[in-house]
């Protein structure tokens, strides 16, 4: 399948290294686990519980691609987007960015991935320094990157033009003067100052007033096209995923459920979360109202999961099999590959509903 | 590219509509503009600009020699030929010996605070960014000292350096470098946690830049507040040293030595001997009030 | 359903109610002129962004805006009683025991150094009295009403022992706990997870119905609107600007806030265009522009609108814009 919205101009990137056919990054069974401090029974030398943020991810980004990546708390998602840049550091698993393996002796250091790969965070109070005018937050990206101070604003006030904030006017005011889109637009013109080649957007959108959702929406996918960037779309929300996404991740507790291309995850989703996650969302026809919730209870929390598959104690076709192996995602090609980690999709699982030809 | 500017054009024009109605302006000015409008505060950052500058100016302004005895002239009540507020048991001009002796309550009441401020927020900052190790190795060391009375500290450790200005100060530095430092590692810590830092690492920013540029502007404020407060403190404390001996030697003017010599003097002329009392008062609670009104400015949320 | 409104006589009446927060450095106008009626039993829905006022109009329902540098004028009646009137002593009644509220965020509406129980037995005792038994008794059944699994356990539970769809339920049990005839809420499942959001709308819904409380439910979004309401109003910069029943001004929008607000919702787009967005931003309360207030932002702006704040206008029997565009 081809990439719709991949552009031909990464031959005129010059760290591009391997073309189109390379993808621009390959995570690698990524595992993050952290410690819970223990109760009484610690000092004893009784095990410590840990919270298995990140259990094993795998995954494959494109170039050119937007990779929407969902789930609800608990799922790791953002685990994993610092995981993708080592601000936090896995405890285990690789990461192969355009051909070259991140922190190994042979491959790219984390200092040059923070060259090529930025984040924009949720726009919290505290995304931005509060003491800081926003050009100064805005050129301390190319600043410590090497660029001289006088350079570094030239750089601040071009970026600031793209994301449609008026320089002269936005740049010497503080964060506390700005409105939550404005001051979202600084969070992202504070990543791409540093030109990237991929932004991880971490919840980019999730504190914004709808009105405002949509114009920062439109500028993002108006920036991907202009700097053909490649995006890792990170949200609770589906229908913001839905429209921003060209293929989609489905986190639960940790592991990666379901992968595929976005209209196939929409209309024909196979992981029995998925199906779930997408019936929840609220209807907009007052006339045809859900009645019955999809799930019940809350999401377990990711200190000691369940056995086996994480999602069987909630799933209505959870059997005997579900609690003893854990599903496998499954071999995908191309990005035109849908997955899901269910027993029900594995031929010869053990699973009654099991198909016993393989999907296509 | 003509597109993109044209959008991001089309893309400014919305936001010039957007700004905020009020002036612009930074945090400081904010908390210029909050302190010029709270009269208490002024009224008594006035009395501590006239206390300061009287101890500046002290030679010019005493209209007496604070040195110059009198047999005859001793513990005179207020206005005795001249003598504003009377005279001292060796028949010294009262209000030239407290103008004198501002200058060193004042001396050994703000450098020591001033000294533990630079001292307290590098190691805070330090504790505060360093690792567990690092941390755990000063803080405990503070608490040692946090743990003892701060007079009692200040004396021992006075006493033990044999006493004078210079020991004095420095023991009193030593006092109160703990607290300080407890508060810059706590605000460090606090700071370290927000997204704006992790955005700076994922910027590529090593540990001293991001301590420079980001940490540093937001711990100032705090640690700046609480030492103003440390200054009413210690003043009395480097008064409680001098009453004791441990501070200025006589015949140089000092509160704290006025009301040890005056002492005994007090049935002979009370309100003489409270003189050197009242100042020092005064002088405590009104950097006391200033230091409050200056949080209160600095408490600046929009 | 008209004609049934026009019968039963209004549990909530809010006529002209203006909020002013009045510090040293500027004066916000929070809210400017709203007026509603809420029958029994009917679900409202307010419907607006940050800054549009509708969580100080909630706030103002229960007198819960700061005293001393709030100025409120209009009236305020619930049950025939005037809100804006009471004293202490009324208050207290009137707050859980009539009227009550639940909030965006249940970790910081919930004490965190008392139980469950201590906290809901709290409220039964003080607008019922009874014994302590008694009122765990009646938790006990509340749990059971909002579907709490395991709910003796759960009742001596701490608030933060207890997930967020779970502290969320124990809120509105300790809201219901003594049958009060309106239900306020806040943002209620803003803060929850998409598969716990659902399942509370539902619970919202049901409780709603079979307890008959009237509720005035407020949000952002529009798909909670459509979930759980019967009536929508939407508010900007302080005002109402439409109102009307939700299948209506969801399928007909007649303000151009609200058609904008529509279509700039992200529901199933085509990918390749960009979302018709609203340009601009809200106005900043401390400095309202005069006339409309959607004014600047407004593609159907007319020179009228720069001065004239636009009167409720009914196009239809049950619904208002307030927008000069709008056929009276």
């Amino acid at each position: 399948m081809g990439h719709p919205t991949l552009t031909h101009a990464d031959d005129a990137d010059p760290r591009d290294r391997g073309g189109t056919a390379q993808p621009l990054l390959i995570a690698r069974d990524l595992r993050k686990h952290f410690q819970v401090k223990g109760g009484p029974a610690s000092l004893f030398g009784a095990g410590r519980a840990a919270v298995r943020a990140v259990d094993g991810v795998s995954f494959t980004l494109f170039k050119g691609e937007t990779l929407g990546i969902v789930g609800e708390s608990g799922c790791g998602k953002s685990t994993l987007a610092r995981l993708l840049l080592h601000l936090i550091v896995p405890d285990a698993g690789e990461l192969i960015f355009d051909g070259d393996t991140v922190a190994a002796p042979d491959g790219i250091t984390v200092r040059a991935l923070r060259q090529q790969v930025q984040m924009v965070f949720q726009d919290s109070y505290s995304s931005l320094n509060p003491r800081m005018p926003v050009q100064d937050s805005v050129a301390f990206g190319p600043y410590v990157q090497g660029r001289s101070q006088a350079e570094a604003r030239d750089i601040a006030r071009d970026i600031l033009v793209k994301v449609g904030l008026n320089p002269a006017l936005f740049g010497p005011r503080y964060p506390h003067e700005l409105s939550g889109g404005q001051k979202q637009r600084v969070n992202i013109a504070r990543a791409l100052a540093i030109n990237p080649r991929m932004v991880i957007l971490d919840e980019a959108v999730s504190a914004l007033d709808k009105s405002i959702e949509a114009q920062v929406l439109n500028l993002l996918r108006q920036l991907k096209r202009s700097f053909n960037l490649t995006y890792v779309f990170i949200s609770h929300d589906l229908n913001v995923v839905q429209y921003i996404s060209d293929r989609v991740l489905v986190m639960y507790l940790g592991h990666v459920v379901e992968l595929g291309p976005v209209d196939a995850i929409f209309e024909r989703p196979l992981h029995p979360y998925t199906v779930a996650l997408l019936g929840s969302r609220p209807s907009m026809d007052p006339a045809h109202r859900i009645d019955e919730p999809p799930l019940n209870g809350d999401p377990p929390s990711p200190i000691n999961p369940p056995s086996g598959c994480r999602f069987r104690t909630r799933c209505a076709h959870a059997e005997a099999v579900c609690a003893e192996t854990v599903p496998v995602l499954g071999a995908w090609l191309d990005c035109g590959s849908h997955v899901a980690a269910c027993h029900i999709q594995t031929p010869g699982s053990g699973h009654s509903q099991a198909t016993t030809q393989g999907m296509a | 590219m003509s597109q993109t500017s044209a959008t991001a054009q089309a893309a400014s024009n919305w936001e010039a509509d957007a700004l905020p109605a009020t002036k612009v302006r930074s945090y400081w000015q904010s908390v210029g503009y909050r302190l010029r409008h709270d009269p208490v505060t002024l009224v008594f950052g006035a009395v501590v600009l006239a206390v300061i500058l009287a101890a500046i100016f002290a030679p010019w302004i005493a209209p007496m020699d604070p040195y110059k005895d009198s047999v005859i002239g001793r513990l005179k009540p207020f206005g005795w030929r001249g003598h504003l507020l009377g005279t001292d048991e060796l028949g010294r001009d009262m209000l030239s010996r407290l103008i004198h002796g501002g200058r060193i309550s004042l001396m050994m009441g703000l450098v020591p605070v001033l000294v533990a401020t630079i001292v307290g927020g590098i190691l805070g900052v330090v504790a505060g960014f360093g690792g567990r190790a690092v941390n755990t190795a000063i803080m405990r060391t503070m608490d040692v000292f946090y743990a003892f009375p701060s007079v009692l500290l200040a004396v021992a450790i006075s006493g033990a350096m044999g006493g004078g200005i210079g020991n004095g100060m420095l023991a009193l530095s030593l006092v109160f470098t703990p607290a300080i430092c407890r508060v810059a590692e706590t605000a460090t810590a606090q700071v370290r946690n927000l997204d704006f830092i992790e955005a700076a690492r994922a910027s590529g920013a090593g540990t001293f830049t991001i301590i420079r540029h980001h940490v540093l502007g937001n711990v100032l404020g705090p640690v700046f507040i609480y030492s103003s407060s440390l200054v009413s403190v210690s003043i009395l404390l480097a008064s409680g040293l001098s009453f004791l001996g441990l501070g200025v030697k006589p015949p140089e003017p000092d509160w704290g030595l006025m009301l040890s010599t005056l002492r005994q003097s007090i049935y002979v002329n009370p309100l003489v001997c409270a003189v050197p009392g009242i100042a020092i008062f005064i002088t405590s609670i009104c950097f006391n009030l200033v230091s409050d009104g200056i949080r209160a400015a600095m408490d600046v949320r929009m | 359903m008209d004609g049934l409104r026009m019968a039963t006589a209004p549990l909530v009446e809010v006529d002209d109610l203006t909020v002013r927060f009045v510090t040293r450095e500027a004066t916000v106008h929070a809210v400017n002129g709203v007026s509603l009626t809420i029958r029994p039993g009917e679900t409202l829905c307010i419907l607006g962004e940050s800054g549009s006022g509708k969580s100080v109009t909630l706030r103002a329902l229960m007198r819960l805006l700061p005293p001393d540098r709030t100025f409120i004028t209009g009236a305020i009646k619930v049950d025939g009683r005037d809100v804006l009137a009471m004293d202490r002593r009324a208050l207290g009644e009137y707050r859980g025991g009539l009227a009550s509220m639940i909030f965006q965020e249940p970790m910081t509406a919930l004490d965190p150094v008392y139980t469950i129980n201590q906290q809901i037995s709290e409220t039964i005792i003080r607008h019922n009295g009874g014994t302590k038994a008694q009122a765990r008794a009646r938790a006990l059944e509340l749990f059971d009403l909002v579907k709490i699994p395991s709910p003796e356990r759960r009742l001596d539970a701490y608030p933060h022992e207890l997930s967020g769809g779970l502290r969320q339920r124990a809120m509105i049990a300790m809201a219901l706990s003594c049958g009060p005839r309106l239900l306020l809420a806040d943002e209620p499942t803003t803060a929850l997870d998409a598969t716990v959001q659902i399942q509370v709308l539902i619970l919202l819904r049901r409780l709603q119905k079979d307890l008959g409380m009237a509720t005035i439910f407020v949000t952002h979004d529009l798909g909670v609107a459509a979930e759980i309401a019967d009536r929508v109003a939407v508010m900007y910069a302080g005002r109402i600007v439409e109102e009307g029943s939700v299948a209506e001004v969801l399928a007909n929008p007649q303000h151009p806030y609200t058609r904008g607000l529509l279509g700039s919702t992200v529901h199933g787009q085509p990918r390749d265009q960009d979302i018709k967005a609203i340009p601009g931003s809200p106005p900043d309360l401390r400095r309202l522009p005069s006339g409309c207030a959607f004014g600047p932002r407004c593609s159907q702006a007319m020179v009228a609108c720069r001065t004239i704040v636009p009167e409720p206008r009914h196009p239809a029997p049950g619904r208002m814009a307030r927008c000069l565009r709008v056929e009276a």
